[in-house]
C-alpha cells in the first residue's frame, strides 16, 4: 500500500493529464452508451409511429454519438499516452537523481548479472502505471455513476441491480481469478527462472557440457522444467480464460435481470415501456468499462514488485558525506599545493567484512611517482576508490594539499585527481564525443595531440570515420588495448594534477601493454603519480612501491631494495619477467 | 554475418503458414477454439432472437414475457460464457504445445550446431529466443488467434441472420462489408509500422537510459554526472515528441475503423427507424437487426487491439525458424545419428594424436575463412606439447577439433593408441571425449552447486571422491572458506568466484576426470601471481604420466613442455624442444 501511494506520489504532477485523460475515457464509453440508448428509444419511439419530427433528435443523437465514440477514443489514446511519456521522462530523472549520489559505492553491486538492465526495464514497466492501472478504475467509476444515475432516474431497482452486477464483473471477477492462480502464479514464476538458468546453462556452457558428455544430461533437465512450466502455463491460461467468459456472463445476466425487474414495472405502469428497450441496451454497453480491471488488477502486481525494487535502490544512504571545512578552505588549484598525504588508512567495505585496507600510510609530493603492488583482491583498488571520494573511510586521515580530505566536495577532489582504469566506460557516442567528456571545451586540435600522445591516433584516422566512428554497445568493437588508450587520452584531456592507474595494462597481450606503458610514461611526466597494479612492469622509475597482501603493506622500498630483500615481490617479479 | 541473417529471414505469410502448421494436437486445439468461434457465433444471433421477441411482447403486445422465453435467454447467455472459456482455454492450450515443442526443437538444433556456433555473445542471444522469445509466440495463439476466428465468422453468422430478418439491413451490412477487407490491412500494415516504429525509439531510449547508468562512474569521474539529469530529461522529451507525432498518424487509422464502424451501426439504427415509422418493418425485426448490427463490427475492433500480439509474435517466431533453419555446418558432429564408430576396444591408458594435412575453415558470409591449412604434427603417447603464436594463429582451432566440436574441412586426425592407431572421426564422438579432459581459457560456472559444478568431470563421482579431486586443484581451502562450503550455489544467481578460484576448480573437473589426453586452452593468463603459484602446483601434478596439449603464451608453462609447436597464420612455423625456443 505505501509503494502504491508512493508512486501515485511521483505520478501526481501529471494530476491534471490523468483526469483529462479519465474524463475523455469516460466520454467514449458514455458515448457507445449513448448510441446504444438512443438507437434503442429511436427503434421504440418510431414502432409507435409518431410523426417524423418527434424522431429528429434521436436521429441527430445517433449520429452524433456514432462519431463521438471514434473521435473518443482517438484523444483518449493520445492524451493517455502523452501522459505516459511524460511519466516515463519523470520516472527517468527521478531515478536518475536517486541513484546519481550512490555511483559507485552501492551500484557497484548492480553492475554484473545485468541489474541494471533491470532497472531500465522496471521503469519502462511503470511507465505504463497511469494507462494499465490507474486509468481503467477511474474510468469505470465513473460510468459507472453516470450509469447509477441513468438507471435510477427511470427505476431505483434498476439501479441497485445494475450495480450489484457491474462491481461483481469490476472488482468479483478479477479477485476470484487473483484468488485461483495466485499459486500457481507464484509457481511459474519461480518455474520460469529456473528454466532461464537452465537455457543459459544450457546454451552458455555448451563447450563444457559436451567436452564432459553432459549435454544429455542438461537437456533432460531442460525438458523436464519446460514441459512443468508450460503445463502451469496453461493451467493459468484455464484461470485466465475465465474472465472473459464470466465478464461476458455477468454482462448479459445483468442484463437479463433488468428485463425481468422491468416486467412488472412496466406492467403496473410505472415505467413507459418506450423506455425498456433503452434500459436493457444501456445497461448492455456499459459493461465494457469494466472489462479492463482484469487486466488493471495483473499489472498493478507487477508495478508494485518493479517500484518496490526502485526504491529499495534509491532510498540508500549516499556512501560519501562532504564535512564542514576545519582548516583552510582555499581550493588546490588556487594554491597549486597537489601535496597528498595518506596516514594510518584503514577500510571496511562492510561492516564485519575485513579491512579491505589497513593502516596504510605514504605520501606523494607533486610529480613523485609510486606503485601499489600485490595480488588481486589485496586492497590497492580500494585506495583509487577512498582518494576519488567514491567510498568514505571511517579510520585514519587522508589530506590533499593540506587538506582533510572529507572536507572537499568529490567534484573538487576528482578535478585534481585523475583516474585510468580498466573499467573506463564508452558511450554509445562517437570517439570525439567520448573524449569530449574529459573536457567539454577541448577543440579537435586539442584531441588530437591527446590522442597522438596517447598513441591512438594513427588507430583512429585509420577508422573510415576516423573521430565520428560511433563506439559504445551499438558502435564498433574496441579491443582491450584500444580502450585503455582511449581512456589514457581522457586522462590527458582532463589534465589533472594527480594521477591514479588502476591495473592499467590488465587483460592486455605484450604488444599492446608495451604501447599503453609508452603512453602511460608521456601522460606521468609532469604529474604525481600512483600506479596500482598486479602486472609487474618495469618500475625502476618510481620513488617507493608499496607491496600489498590481504589489505596490508608487507614490503616497501623502491625496486632494486625490494628484489634484494628476496620477499613476495622478488617472487612476483620471477614469476612474471620470465622471457617468453 | 549481416547479409545472412536477411537471405535467412522469411517472408511474414511463409512465418505465418509455418505457425499454423504445428502438429497434429495443436491443430486439434486449433479446432476446438474455431468451433467454439462458430458456436459462439450462432448463439449471439440467439441471443439477439429471444431479446427481440421478449422486449416485442413486453413493449407492444403488452405481454409479460413468460418464463419459457427468459429461461431460453438465460441458457443462451450461460452457453455464450461456457464456449467463450472453451475457446480461451483450448487457445492456450495449444499456445502451451507450440511453445513446448519450438522450445525443445531450438534447443536440440542449438544443440547441433554445437559449441563451435553459440560461442560468444551470440549465446546471449540464443538463450533469450529460446526463453523470451518463444514466451512471445503466447499471446500469438492465446489471444490473436482465436480473435481472428471470430473475426472470419461472426460477421458472416450475423449477416446471414440479418438477412433472414430484413433484407435492406442485410445489403447495407452487406455493402460495408468489402471495407472490413480493406480496414483489416489498414489496421494490419499501420499497427506494423508503428509499433515497429514505437519499438524502435523505445528501445533506443531505454539504450540510451541504460548507457548513462553504466558509465555513471566514468561521468562522475569526470564532473559531467549533475549535466546528465537535464540530458536525460532532454531526450525524453525529444523522444516523446517524435513518438507522439507517430501515434498521431498510427491511430488515425482505429479512428477511421470506429467511427467507419460505429457510424454503419448508426446507419442502420436511422434506416430501420424510419421504416419503423412507415410500418414497413416489424418491431421485432427492427430490433433484432439493431443488436446484432454492433456485433457484426465488434471483433473487427477488438482484433486491432490485439494485432500487436500478432507482430511482437511474428517476430519472434521469424527469429525461431532461422535458427532452426540454420545448417549443422558439416564441421558438427553433434548431429550424426549414432552409427556404429571403431571404439577403442579397452579404454586405452596412453594415447597420441597425429594431424595429418588438417584443415579448417570457419563459414562466414563472406565465404569460408581459413584458421588451419594443412598443418602436420604429432603429439607421441606421454608427450607434453606447448602450442605457441599469436592470437589468430589457430591454436584455439586446434584444441576445438581434438574435442571434435568441428570436424576438419580437409586432412585427418589419427589417434595413436598402444593398441593400434583409429582416424578420430570414425570413433563415436562421446566415447572420445571420455578419453579427454579439457581446461579452458574461461570456464564456465553452471548454476548449481560447487560439488555438482566439479562432477561434471565424472557425474557418478561420490562426495569424497569431488573432495580428493578439489585438494589435488588448490580448490579445497577456499571452497571450505565459502558460505555453505561445497553446497555453495554458483553461476550467475550465486557466489562469486575471482578468476583464479574459477581456474583451479576448472582444474579439479579435469582432475574428477582423469584422462589420458589433457587439453590447456591457455589456463593461467589474466591470473595473479598467488593464483598462478597454486594452478602451476596443481597442473603440474595433473600433467603428471598424461598426454597433454597446453596452449600457452607464459614462460612458467612453456618451459614445463617437452616440445613446443609455434603457430603462425593457420599454418606450422616451428616444431623444437623447449630448451631451442627459448634460447633462439
Amino acid at each position: 500500500m505505501k509503494t502504491f501511494f508512493r508512486l501515485v506520489k511521483l505520478a501526481w504532477p501529471l494530476k491534471w493529464g490523468m483526469v483529462l485523460a479519465t474524463l475523455v475515457g469516460f466520454l467514449t464509453i458514455g458515448s457507445a452508451i449513448g448510441l446504444m440508448a438512443t438507437s434503442a428509444w429511436l427503434i421504440s419511439m418510431a414502432a409507435l409511429h409518431p410523426s417524423v419530427a418527434a424522431l429528429g433528435v434521436a436521429i441527430v443523437g445517433v449520429r452524433f454519438f456514432g462519431i463521438a465514440r471514434g473521435v473518443f477514443r482517438y484523444l483518449e489514446r493520445l492524451v493517455s499516452h502523452e501522459v505516459t511519456f511524460r511519466l516515463l521522462s519523470r520516472l527517468r530523472v527521478w531515478f536518475y537523481r536517486g541513484v546519481e549520489p550512490l555511483a559507485p559505492a552501492i551500484l557497484e553491486r548492480y553492475r554484473s548479472g545485468d541489474l541494471l538492465s533491470r532497472v531500465v526495464s522496471d521503469i519502462d514497466t511503470l511507465q505504463n502505471f497511469y494507462l494499465r492501472v490507474l486509468a481503467p478504475p477511474l474510468v469505470a467509476v465513473v460510468t459507472g455513476l453516470g450509469m447509477w444515475l441513468l438507471l435510477g432516474a427511470y427505476n431505483p431497482v434498476f439501479a441497485f441491480a445494475f450495480l450489484g452486477f457491474y462491481i461483481l464483473a469490476g472488482v468479483g471477477v478479477p479477485w476470484l481469478t487473483h484468488l485461483l492462480s495466485k499459486r500457481l502464479a507464484a509457481r511459474s514464476v519461480v518455474l520460469r527462472s529456473d528454466l532461464n538458468a537452465s537455457l543459459v546453462d544450457g546454451i552458455q556452457g555448451m563447450a563444457e557440457l559436451v567436452a564432459f558428455g553432459q549435454e544429455d544430461r542438461q537437456n533432460a533437465r531442460i525438458e523436464k522444467l519446460n514441459r512443468e512450466l508450460v503445463r502451469v502455463q496453461v493451467r493459468l491460461g484455464a484461470i485466465n480464460a475465465l474472465q472473459g467468459s464470466l465478464g461476458s456472463l455477468l454482462t448479459n445476466v445483468a442484463a437479463w435481470t433488468i428485463l425481468v425487474l422491468a416486467i412488472p414495472i412496466v406492467r403496473n405502469g410505472q415505467m413507459d415501456p418506450v423506455y425498456l428497450a433503452l434500459v436493457v441496451l444501456a445497461t448492455l454497453a456499459s459493461f465494457e468499462a469494466v472489462l479492463p480491471l482484469g487486466q488493471a488488477f495483473q499489472y498493478l502486481a507487477i508495478s508494485l514488485v518493479a517500484a518496490d525494487r526502485l526504491f529499495e535502490i534509491v532510498d540508500k544512504a549516499p556512501p560519501v558525506r562532504t564535512l564542514p571545512a576545519t582548516g583552510p578552505t582555499q581550493a588546490a588549484t588556487e594554491t597549486g599545493d597537489y601535496s597528498l598525504e595518506v596516514k594510518d588508512i584503514s577500510f571496511s567495505y562492510e561492516p564485519g567484512q575485513p579491512d579491505a585496507l589497513q593502516n596504510l600510510t605514504f605520501s606523494l609530493r607533486p610529480g613523485q611517482s609510486i606503485a601499489l603492488v600485490g595480488e588481486s583482491g589485496a586492497g590497492k583498488s580500494t585506495l583509487a576508490n577512498l582518494l576519488l571520494r567514491f567510498w568514505d573511510y571511517e579510520r585514519g586521515e587522508i589530506r590533499l594539499g593540506g587538506r582533510d580530505l572529507k572536507t572537499i566536495p568529490p567534484e573538487e577532489v576528482r578535478n585534481i585527481i585523475g583516474l585510468v582504469s580498466q573499467r573506463t566506460h564508452l558511450f554509445n557516442a562517437t570517439i570525439r564525443e567520448n573524449l569530449a567528456i574529459a573536457n567539454p571545451k577541448a577543440d579537435q586540435a586539442a584531441i588530437e595531440a591527446a590522442c597522438q600522445q596517447a598513441q591512438i591516433h594513427d588507430f583512429i584516422t585509420g577508422l573510415p570515420q576516423g573521430y565520428a566512428t560511433p563506439v559504445g554497445e551499438f558502435g564498433m568493437a574496441l579491443s582491450g588495448g584500444e580502450r585503455q588508450r582511449l581512456s589514457i587520452a581522457r586522462a590527458i584531456l582532463k589534465n589533472a594534477p594527480i594521477l591514479v592507474l588502476d591495473e592499467p595494462t590488465a587483460n592486455l597481450d605484450r604488444q599492446n601493454e608495451q604501447l599503453v606503458m609508452q603512453a602511460l610514461h608521456s601522460l606521468m611526466k609532469d604529474r604525481s603519480t600512483i600506479l596500482i597494479t598486479h602486472r609487474l612492469v618495469d618500475l625502476a622509475g618510481f620513488e617507493e612501491i608499496l607491496v600489498l597482501r590481504s589489505g596490508q603493506v608487507i614490503e616497501r622500498g623502491d625496486q632494486s631494495h625490494l628484489l634484494q630483500e628476496k620477499g613476495l615481490f622478488n617472487r612476483l617479479w620471477q614469476l612474471q619477467t620470465a622471457p617468453v | 554475418m549481416k547479409k545472412q541473417k536477411t537471405a535467412a529471414r522469411q517472408s511474414k505469410s511463409a512465418v505465418t503458414r509455418r505457425l499454423f502448421m504445428q502438429g497434429g494436437k495443436v491443430r486439434l486445439f486449433l479446432g476446438i477454439t474455431v468451433a467454439a468461434g462458430g458456436l459462439l457465433s450462432i448463439l449471439i444471433v440467439v441471443q439477439a432472437h429471444y431479446l427481440s421477441l421478449l422486449i416485442d411482447d413486453i413493449f407492444l403486445k403488452n405481454g409479460s414475457g413468460g418464463w419459457g422465453w427468459l429461461l431460453a435467454l438465460l441458457a443462451v447467455i450461460v452457453g455464450r460464457a461456457v464456449l467463450n472459456w472453451v475457446g480461451d482455454a483450448s487457445a492456450s492450450k495449444a499456445a502451451g504445445l507450440v511453445k513446448k515443442t519450438l522450445r525443445e526443437a531450438l534447443l536440440k538444433h542449438i544443440l547441433k550446431l554445437g559449441p563451435a556456433y553459440t560461442r560468444g555473445e551470440r549465446s546471449g542471444e540464443l538463450t533469450n529466443t529460446a526463453m523470451e522469445g518463444v514466451e512471445a509466440l503466447d499471446a500469438y495463439y492465446s489471444q490473436y488467434l482465436p480473435q481472428f476466428f471470430l473475426t472470419m465468422l461472426v460477421p458472416l453468422v450475423v449477416v446471414v441472420a440479418v438477412f433472414s430478418a430484413d433484407v435492406l439491413s442485410g445489403v447495407v451490412l452487406l455493402v460495408t462489408m468489402p471495407i472490413l477487407p480493406v480496414f483489416m490491412i489498414l489496421i494490419g500494415l499501420q499497427a506494423q509500422a508503428k509499433s515497429q516504429k514505437q519499438f524502435n525509439i523505445l528501445s533506443q531510449m531505454s539504450a540510451h537510459f541504460l548507457d548513462v547508468l553504466q558509465g555513471l562512474t566514468t561521468l562522475k569521474l569526470f564532473g559531467r554526472s549533475h549535466h546528465q539529469e537535464e540530458t536525460i530529461a532532454r531526450v525524453s522529451e525529444r523522444y516523446r515528441q517524435r513518438t507522439m507525432g507517430v501515434l498521431r498518424i498510427a491511430f488515425l487509422s482505429a479512428l477511421v475503423m470506429e467511427v467507419g464502424a460505429t457510424i454503419s451501426t448508426a446507419i442502420v439504427a436511422v434506416e430501420i427507424g424510419l421504416r419503423l415509422l412507415y410500418g414497413q418493418i416489424e418491431f421485432q425485426s427492427a430490433f433484432f437487426v439493431l443488436l446484432l448490427a454492433p456485433e457484426f463490427y465488434q471483433p473487427l475492433r477488438t482484433v486491432g487491439q490485439r494485432f500487436h500480439a500478432s507482430t511482437s509474435g511474428i517476430a519472434a517466431a521469424s527469429r525461431i525458424f532461422e535458427i532452426l533453419d540454420t545448417p549443422t555446418p558439416d564441421g558438427s558432429e553433434t548431429d550424426k545419428p549414432a552409427e556404429p564408430k571403431t571404439v577403442p576396444p579397452t579404454r586405452p591408458a596412453a594415447l597420441g594424436l597425429r594431424f595429418e594435412g588438417v584443415s579448417f575453415a570457419y563459414p562466414t558470409a563472406d565465404g569460408p575463412r581459413p584458421a588451419l591449412e594443412n598443418v602436420d604434427f604429432t603429439i607421441e603417447r606421454g608427450v607434453k606439447i606447448a602450442l605457441a603464436g599469436p592470437s589468430g594463429a589457430g591454436k584455439s582451432t586446434v584444441a576445438q577439433l581434438i574435442l571434435r566440436f568441428i570436424r576438419p574441412t580437409a586432412g585427418r586426425i589419427v589417434v595413436e593408441t598402444e593398441g593400434g592407431n583409429f582416424p578420430l572421426e570414425e570413433m563415436d564422438a562421446k566415447a572420445w571425449r571420455e578419453l579427454v579432459a579439457w581446461v579452458p581459457q574461461n570456464p564456465y560456472l553452471f548454476n548449481d552447486s560447487v560439488l555438482e559444478n566439479i562432477r561434471l568431470g565424472k557425474p557418478d563421482a561420490t562426495e569424497a571422491e569431488v573432495i580428493a579431486a578439489a585438494r589435488q586443484a588448490h580448490a579445497h581451502d577456499f571452497i571450505a572458506g565459502l558460505p555453505q562450503g561445497y553446497a555453495t550455489i554458483l553461476g550467475e544467481r550465486g557466489a562469486r568466484l575471482s578468476g583464479g578460484q574459477i581456474q583451479r576448480l576448472s582444474l579439479a573437473r579435469a582432475f574428477m576426470r582423469n584422462a589420458p589426453l589433457l587439453v590447456l586452452d591457455e589456463a593461467t593468463s589474466n591470473l595473479d601471481l598467488e593464483n598462478e603459484a597454486l594452478i602451476l602446483d596443481a597442473l603440474d601434478k595433473l600433467m603428471a604420466g598424461r598426454t597433454v596439449l597446453m596452449i600457452a603464451h607464459r614462460a612458467a608453462l612453456l618451459e614445463r613442455a617437452d616440445r613446443v609447436i609455434r603457430l603462425e597464420a593457420g599454418r606450422v612455423a616451428g616444431d623444437s624442444a623447449v630448451k631451442e625456443q627459448t634460447l633462439a
